[in-house]
């Protein structure tokens, strides 16, 4: 891998991104570097673009100003070469997204078939190894509907691995579900955390963003508002808007 | 009553024959080119779009007799290639029905969460694949009972090409008037060869609704 501008370029660079819906400004000059290896959480009151931030960096919303790179490469307009990008940056939605006429084992190795080209036999092999790995090995044959909404999410994170992602982008990944499954699929990305993954973390997860982060980046109404250690955001943010957001969340 | 349909069993088997082919080939047509015009609706490509939607506009609203009189007058005039009248039915049959194929087909591929379609895209699948592989499996479920209903309007448009010198059902009756058997019986022998054609296909309908019912 070479690059032209630095050794290692960070693996997601934002600058100046700019995008509206319609005439309303949903993320304003944002500019972002995540490090190789880096976890970084987005918080924020909702409506404050953190969504459309994570869903921008593989342009699931294509942007209307400014520049992102994912490991020192632009990214690409809509075709190939964009589905090649996407292949290399794994995605866990809020609703989780699995493929519904497919069952659990399908929906993970149906990628690596498709996209990757490696055969069927080692695809399931590779797909019943990274169900083991979540804890859903059992429910390998069962189609979506059959599982607990912490079962799907575990599997949509097994499937977004299956296609060995530089990166992993969460947008929300736990606030679709029950409160009493929400520690599993945070057990999930903690040990991602642990083996070193990129991670961008959408959540309103405080004890994941004290405990895995490596930096917290504050958002409200389109802008990144702070970017620091979560040590340092939890117990002394620096601006009001973050304060009065933390305030409201702690009391309750 | 039964020696009217003994008697003239060849005419019978003749013409059914023919409705069954002529049925088969313009339904897999019609399915065929329904879906690409269905692809071609919900594509990126703004042109493609605007073929599809003009294609659907211009025969969804054409009465069939007329797309039949097009291919039975109309195009040998063109002075391209000279196919007989029984493939030329089909053509008109396949024309026709495609668009209404493509625009249950779309309401179909609509009715999939669009979350579908963008874990697809995340996982880095093209355009072509999230359609194949996701969206139409999916869509094909809410599908079934109007395109039951399509393919059923076709059975029975096939007798249109009765009218254009293709020997099938509709033109039982004709002929066995010249014969001089009796038209009504005769009448009674086809509407019951149409309601065991239409058999399978609501049987088919039943048995994939059903498949498909489970996996929602």
């Amino acid at each position: 891998m070479s690059s032209p501008a630095k050794a290692t370029p960070p693996m997601i660079r934002m600058v100046g991104v700019h995008k509206r819906f319609g005439s309303l400004p949903v993320l304003k000059d944002i500019n972002l570097e995540i490090s190789r290896g880096e976890v970084v959480v987005v918080l924020g009151p909702s409506g404050a673009g953190k969504s459309t931030l994570c869903r921008t960096i593989n342009r699931l919303e294509p942007i209307d100003g400014g520049r992102i790179e994912i490991d020192g490469a632009p990214l690409p307009a809509e075709g190939r070469a964009l589905a090649r990008l996407r292949a290399d940056v794994g995605m866990v939605f809020q609703q989780f997204n699995l493929f519904a006429h497919k069952t659990i084992v399908q929906n993970v190795a149906l990628a690596p078939v498709l996209v990757r080209k490696i055969s069927k036999a080692d695809a399931h092999q590779a797909a019943m190894q990274l169900l083991a790995r979540v804890g859903i090995s059992d429910q390998a044959d069962k189609y979506p509907v059959q599982l607990s909404g912490g079962q799907q999410q575990r599997a949509a994170i097994a499937r977004a691995l299956a296609m060995r992602p530089k990166v992993m982008l969460f947008d929300e990944p736990t606030s679709a579900l029950d409160p009493e499954m929400v520690q599993e699929v945070l057990d999930v990305m903690t040990s991602l955390v642990r083996e070193g993954m990129t991670m961008l973390v959408v959540t309103h997860e405080m004890g994941f963003a004290r405990r895995a982060a490596d930096r917290v980046v504050f958002m409200s109404g389109g802008e990144i508002v702070e970017d620091s250690p979560p040590d340092q955001f939890f117990t002394a943010p620096r601006s009001d808007r973050a304060k009065d957001f933390l305030g409201k969340i702690l009391t309750h | 009553m039964i020696e009217l349909l003994v008697d003239n069993r060849d005419l019978y088997l003749t013409g059914f024959r023919n409705t069954i082919l002529l049925f088969v080939l313009a339904g897999i047509g019609a399915l065929v080119v329904g879906a690409l015009l269905a692809a071609m609706r919900v594509s990126p490509v703004p042109v493609l779009r605007l073929v599809g939607s003009g294609y659907v506009n211009i025969f969804r609203n054409t009465p069939l007799t007329l797309v039949f009189f097009f291919f039975a007058f109309a195009y040998p005039r063109l002075d391209l290639l000279d196919v007989p009248f029984f493939t030329r039915a089909v053509l008109a049959l396949v024309v026709y029905t495609a668009a209404f194929v493509c625009e249950v087909v779309r309401s179909g591929i609509n009715t999939v969460e669009v979350g579908q379609a963008e874990a697809s895209r995340a996982l880095g699948l093209t355009f072509v694949q999230t359609l194949t592989a996701i969206v139409v499996p999916q869509a094909i479920r809410s599908v079934v009972p109007p395109l039951t209903s399509v393919l059923n309007a076709l059975l029975k448009n096939t007798t249109v090409a009765a009218g254009f010198a293709v020997a099938e059902a509709g033109q039982i009756t004709p002929t066995l008037s010249e014969r001089g058997a009796s038209v009504l019986i005769g009448m009674v022998w086809i509407a019951i060869g149409f309601l065991i054609l239409v058999i399978p296909l609501t049987a088919t309908q039943r048995t994939l609704e059903k498949r498909w019912s489970v996996a929602r």
